[in-house]
């Protein structure tokens, strides 16, 4: 039983931890042993930046260097502070780990570049320059350390870029980031050139995109003000462990504040920006066109522009909730960088920008990535491909409502098979949607930088926001037959055309997106995501075709329900169009929902974990072991008893009884006396005497102090075998009230298992004498009734001991008086009788011998004739004792004359009582009374009267 | 003393009582034979009311869901949504709705009922001086709320699939993770977890029935083993508590929730099942030490 009492011990324990240690310090243990060091590293400042740049950085250093390194990089509006617990879980893992603030951020000076080469890139290279001369990094050669870089968003394409422009690079794990930021900034998701096929989530990337306002105005505003040097200021962007969404309502959103670094001269509208990023915004926001200048801008920020240099080998982890840096940039990622043979893995989790941060299976998987890429420890995490389910089934968290899927790898790239697809034939004709002037009321889909704040609300609320009436075609699919799992972006090709007559401008600027429609009109918008796309369109009145990638999603589709293709005119996201527009719209191509679908297996361990496993048979096995156990301990010490019986022994012996109970209450102390076949004994005694005490004993409900009893010669305990021969009445009647009368009887006897023949129910029955009332429910008894059937149920099985406890408490006169009769006849027929009564004449009349306790004591033991009648004594009640006396004396063969009081006692000797009171009225005495002694009513009375008096003096 | 008792037969003979004396054939082994403790608890209005709440409770949900309001769809399903899919849904979402609070009563009050109940009316002194070994008493008692759990347990999906498979046809079992099964491989796991429910609640039944022998007063079993199983599960909230929570024996207990999928996890209900039979065993090795060794003075 070790086992399941240390199991216990451990519940215990955490029950008490669980109240005393307050919550929050207890994940603080494993950090310990990691060490910081905080120092600013000067670094160049690059073209078109005056003096050096100071960066703000910490190194964390494991329990063991060297070690391999790694730098971890923060999201955009973040700090070096808001990767700190990413930073301290791979130092626990082992690393040195370096996190810095990026120009423009925290306490580190500079201004913003979005991550170019000449800037932010160099910045990283210096640090792996300083690195490199650090004894505690482990080094592959001269200047070159052995280094892996991770990060979120912002920092994520920094460990791209920096991948690409680095050789010294060993591996990397960039975090929901962007492939092409011009992409990402400018989505274009209509193309009239084929579009391969072989990986899941490939946008269109077509050029000419449509604005995505609504981030892009967040992300900048994120760079104005004051950098916020706070330690532990949010940092929407950092994704491994920071808050969800990058660039959320922060505190960084508020208006540029004076004081901020911006160089003198510089518009405050610019904030920590440089002069060419600011200009490119404002260039952006105001046209809401990608001009060729920003697009140039763009690009030097984009890893798209590298990834065929990488060599590291690249864990990609991008999120399903994402409206700003979709799925299909971490495919464009991940093509770009297999296409060179480097290795990559693809993770989906069910998070992003508008979701929330990896959780803990995803930095595990982080963490693995670099175990075995730089320190060469641990299994191969390989290049597969996982993505999360999520049902979106609210649960309130009473069951898991997602799931992850694991595949081969991920489609299309290393040589894994391209996706699979199914085409879903849509239906609908071409359909009119209206833009009104201004693009407003626009459509809400998404609600960049709350949404995963807001969770699962945001999705209800923009379920219902998503459809603005006459703005949008919508083309369905039948009930699906099967239920499919879209893993990727589906694609449908579509026709867009002038209506005569209507306004409209050269290019129409439209919003794709899937909804998943239950039968009952259940509408979900799958990935809570838009695809915008723009196309010229003829002004002759022909239709512009399109193939249009929508949003990739990870999205259960249950059969039953349809898929709707919606193309709308309007996004508040986005830069809709301002004149006023009609648009034709319909089908195109093979009018289908192309949808790719990833199959792969359930990472749930189908399997049985071993240790719990071998842990409940250890327990069956134990808990069989002591039953067996006991089970043997049992029939031997049962055997011992059978051999003592002695068919000779008296029924009852009792020998220096004791039992104190718990709280040092001593009910018995000194009780011996033995009952003998055919008596009918009296336990005789004052409420508290311990009579039921010792009843109790008799009946093997507690166990004695001290002492033995014996039944027939064998000894009484729980549960002892002899108790069978008892019947027994103690303490009042114990029925189940919902059972009639004789129900409680038959059941009782089937109960001690003993063949129904033996009952002699009927006798039973006719002795409580209860009639009809035999079929009642018990509950409805009277308490006189309730002990007749009481005393019936201890006869029953007519036992050769018969113990009834206070058994005339309720009964009426001519009961009483019945009763005694049948007490008598049962001990006639060699059977033995045990009455405990505090009432001495009823002890008188019906038993033949008595034991008189008090105070747990024996005081008297005896016949009733012995102890009460006191044998030939007699007691006169005359008015001149002493001459009574005188004339008793006189009588022949009487002596031991007394004078008490009034009254006189004398032991007759045989004389009639008669004829001593006819001698003492002729001796001129006058006799009120004459009767026996009752010296035991005497006694008995002083014992009660003592009790009585002590009780009077309490109060 | 009523007046519609009968004739009293107190003065009559009494037969047998003279007949000659022979001791009684006690064999402790057949003592309070299940089928007699099930009449006992059957006869129990508790039984019947518990089996009639269970038996009813689907049919409760189903007027309850087609009372409720459709209302206009809210782009998310939650798990009323679900359970009007299909039976098996429906019995899905029956067992969540009682997993965690009514089963705990149903087996709470079998186990812990069973032993106070008979001190609280006196009848436990009887049966203990039958005499009925008190091992055995417990043993017979254990083994017959056991079933009448289990029924239980097992009454409720079955009557959930039948009353939903009526309502909302025999559809594909969607689980809350998104994955459909077909109904009847739903109706499986919908009674493996049934199963598994049952095994997972032997520690409240370990629990209720050492308070049961403990105790002469059966709210206060019954009571005490659903209190230990809200506080287990309060704590089970607090999620800086991380692996300490493992060991809370309430921390398993939606592990089921592992069969509606199409790959089983089975690994969290192999945990539970063995954090359940170490407190079961735990418990119960602590009911059968207090119950031999008790004064039985009610």
């Amino acid at each position: 039983m070790h086992r399941t009492l240390r199991a216990l011990a451990a519940a215990l324990t955490l029950a008490m931890v669980a109240l005393v240690v307050p919550t929050g310090t207890a994940s603080a243990a494993p950090a310990s042993a990691v060490r910081t060091q905080e120092q600013r590293i000067e670094v160049a400042g690059g073209p078109g930046t005056t003096g050096p740049v100071s960066l703000d950085t910490t190194l964390y250093l494991p329990a063991v260097t060297p070690a391999p390194a790694v730098l971890v990089a923060h999201g955009f509006g973040g700090s070096k502070a808001s990767v700190d617990p990413d930073a301290r879980d791979l130092a626990a893992r082992g690393f040195v780990v370096l996190t810095w603030s990026a120009r423009g951020f925290g306490a580190s000076t500079g201004q913003i570049s979005l991550d170019d080469p000449d800037h932010e890139v160099a910045d990283a290279r210096a640090l792996v320059d300083w690195l490199a001369a650090r004894p505690d990094v482990t080094q592959d050669g001269p200047g070159d350390p052995r280094v892996g870089v991770t990060g979120g968003s912002y920092g994520g394409a920094l460990a791209l870029l920096l991948a690409g422009y680095d050789r010294r690079i060993d591996a990397i794990a960039p975090v929901i980031t962007w492939n092409d930021l011009g992409q990402a900034l400018f989505p274009n998701a209509a193309t009239t050139a084929p579009l391969p096929s072989g990986t899941p989530a490939r946008g269109a990337f077509a050029p000419d995109g449509v604005f995505k306002r609504g981030w892009a105005g967040l992300f900048f505003s994120a760079g104005l003000g004051p950098a916020d040097p706070a330690p532990n200021g949010p940092d929407p962007g950092a994704a491994p462990a920071g808050a969800a969404g990058p660039v959320g309502g922060s505190a960084q959103g508020g208006p540029a504040l004076p004081g901020g670094p911006a160089p003198a001269g510089e518009p405050l509208t610019c904030g920590r920006f440089t002069t060419q990023v600011c200009a490119a915004y404002t260039e952006s926001a105001t046209t809401g066109r990608l001009s060729p200048a920003t697009a140039a801008l763009l690009q030097r920020s984009s890893p798209s522009t590298v990834t065929n240099r990488i060599t590291a080998p690249t864990l990609l982890v991008q999120g399903e909730q994402d409206t700003l840096f979709g799925l299909d940039q971490a495919d464009a990622n991940a093509r770009q960088i297999a296409a060179t043979g480097t290795p990559v893995k693809v993770l989906w989790y069910g998070g992003g920008h508008d979701g929330g941060a990896p959780d803990a299976a995803v930095r595990e998987a982080i963490g693995d990535w670099f175990d075995f890429h730089l320190a060469h420890t641990g299994t191969d995490p390989g290049t597969g491909f996982g993505y999360t389910v999520q049902s979106g089934v609210r649960t309130n968290g009473s069951a898991p409502n997602s799931r992850t899927v694991e595949a081969t790898g991920y489609p299309g790239i290393s040589g894994a098979a391209p996706v699979e697809s199914r085409r879903l034939g849509l239906e609908g004709p071409e359909q009119v949607a209206l833009n009104p002037a201004g693009g407003n009321p626009a459509a809400i889909t998404s609600l960049p930088g709350i949404g995963g704040a807001l969770g699962s609300l945001a999705g209800r609320l923009t379920s219902a926001t998503a459809e603005v009436p006459g703005q949008s075609a919508q083309f369905r699919t039948a009930a699906l037959g099967e239920p499919v799992l879209v893993a990727g972006a589906p694609r449908v090709d579509v026709s867009v055309a002038r209506v005569p007559g209507q306004p409209a401008p050269a290019e129409a600027i439209l919003f794709a997106r899937t909804f998943e429609v239950a039968p009952d009109g259940l509408r979900t918008l799958l990935g809570n995501a838009v695809a915008p796309f723009r196309v010229a369109v003829p002004a002759d009145g022909s239709p512009a075709r399109a193939t249009v990638t929508l949003p990739g999603v990870v999205a259960p589709v249950e059969a039953g329900n349809h898929l709707v293709v919606s193309v709308g005119t309007t996004d508040q996201a986005y830069a809709s169009g301002t004149e006023p527009a009609v648009w034709r719209i319909g089908l195109s191509g093979d009018a289908a929902l192309t949808v790719p679908v990833v199959p792969g297996e359930a990472v749930t361990a189908n399997t049985v974990p071993l240790l719990p496993l071998i842990g409940i048979a250890v327990v069956l096995a134990l808990a069989l072991l002591a039953w067996i156990v006991a089970r043997i301990v049992g029939r031997r010490s049962a055997a011992g008893t059978v051999a003592a019986a002695d068919p000779g022994a008296p029924p009852l012996e009792i020998h220096t009884l004791a039992k104190t109970y718990r709280g040092g209450f001593s009910a018995v102390k000194d009780v011996s006396f033995t009952v003998r076949k055919g008596m009918v004994l009296g336990l005789l005694g004052p409420n508290g005497a311990g009579k039921t005490t010792v009843l109790r004993m008799l009946m093997g409900l507690i166990r004695p102090t001290a002492g033995t009893i014996t039944a027939f010669g064998e000894p009484v305990a729980p549960g002892a075998p002899v108790l069978a021969r008892i019947g027994a009445f103690v303490e009042g009647p114990g029925f189940l009230p919902h059972l009639s009368g004789v129900d409680n009887l038959r059941l009782y006897w089937a109960a001690t298992g003993r063949p129904a023949a033996e009952a002699h129910l009927d006798e039973a029955l006719r002795i409580a004498g209860l009639g009809a009332s035999v079929q009642r429910r018990v509950g409805t008894y009277s308490q006189g009734m309730r002990q007749r059937l009481a005393i019936a149920q201890a006869m029953l099985g007519l036992p050769e001991l018969l113990v009834l406890d206070e058994p005339t408490n309720g009964l009426d006169p001519p009961q009483i008086h019945a009763m005694r009769e049948v007490l008598h006849r049962y001990a006639a027929g060699g059977r033995t009788v045990l009455i405990s009564s505090h009432l001495l004449a009823e002890v008188e009349q019906t038993c033949t011998h008595v034991v008189v306790m008090h105070h747990g004591e024996v005081v008297a033991d005896g016949t009733v004739d012995d102890i009460i009648a006191g044998g030939g004594a007699a007691t006169f009640g005359v008015d001149a004792p002493d001459r009574a006396a005188a004339v008793l004396s006189g009588l022949a063969g009487v002596h031991a004359v007394s004078v008490d009081g009034g009254s006189v006692h004398a032991e007759l000797n045989g004389t009639p009582r008669a004829s001593a009171v006819r001698a003492l009225v002729t001796a001129g005495v006058d006799v009120a009374s004459a009767g026996p002694r009752r010296r035991l009513e005497d006694a008995f009375l002083q014992l009660v009267e003592e009790d009585a008096g002590t009780m009077d003096a309490a109060p | 003393m009523t007046t519609n008792d009968g004739p009293s037969t107190w003065k009559g003979t009494v037969g047998d009582l003279a007949d000659d004396v022979r001791p009684a054939r006690y064999r402790p082994g057949h003592t309070l034979p299940l089928r007699v403790e099930l009449r006992r608890q059957l006869l129990r209005r508790r039984t019947q009311v518990t089996f009639a709440l269970v038996t009813l409770l689907p049919v409760i949900l189903w007027i309850a869901f087609e009372l409720a309001d459709n209302g206009t769809p809210t782009g998310s399903v939650n798990l009323v949504d679900l359970a009007k899919g299909s039976g098996a849904n429906f019995a899905v979402f029956a067992l969540f709705a009682s997993s965690s609070f009514l089963l705990v009563v149903v087996v709470a009050l079998f186990f812990g009922d069973t032993v106070a109940a008979e001190a609280s009316w006196s009848s436990l002194r009887y049966l203990l001086a039958a005499p009925i070994p008190r091992a055995r008493l417990l043993r017979q008692k254990a083994v017959v709320s056991g079933v009448l759990s289990v029924a239980a347990l097992l009454l409720l999906p079955v009557v959930s699939l039948v009353v939903g498979a009526l309502a909302y046809g025999t559809g594909d079992l969607v689980s809350p993770t998104g994955e459909s099964l077909t109904f009847w491989t739903g109706v499986g796991r919908v009674l493996l977890a049934a199963l598994y429910i049952a095994v997972q609640l032997s520690w409240v039944a370990a629990l209720a029935l050492l308070l049961s022998v403990s105790t002469d007063a059966p709210l206060g079993a019954v009571g005490g083993a659903v209190t230990v199983s809200i506080v287990s599960q309060i704590l089970d909230q607090i999620t800086a508590l991380e692996d300490l929570r493992n060991y809370l024996p309430t921390h398993y207990d939606g592990a089921w929730a592992g069969l509606l999928a199409g790959q089983v996890d089975w690994g969290d209900m192999t945990r539970g099942v063995f954090s359940a039979v170490c407190y079961a065993a735990v418990l119960g090795g602590l009911a059968v030490w207090q119950f031999r060794r008790k004064d039985v003075t009610s």
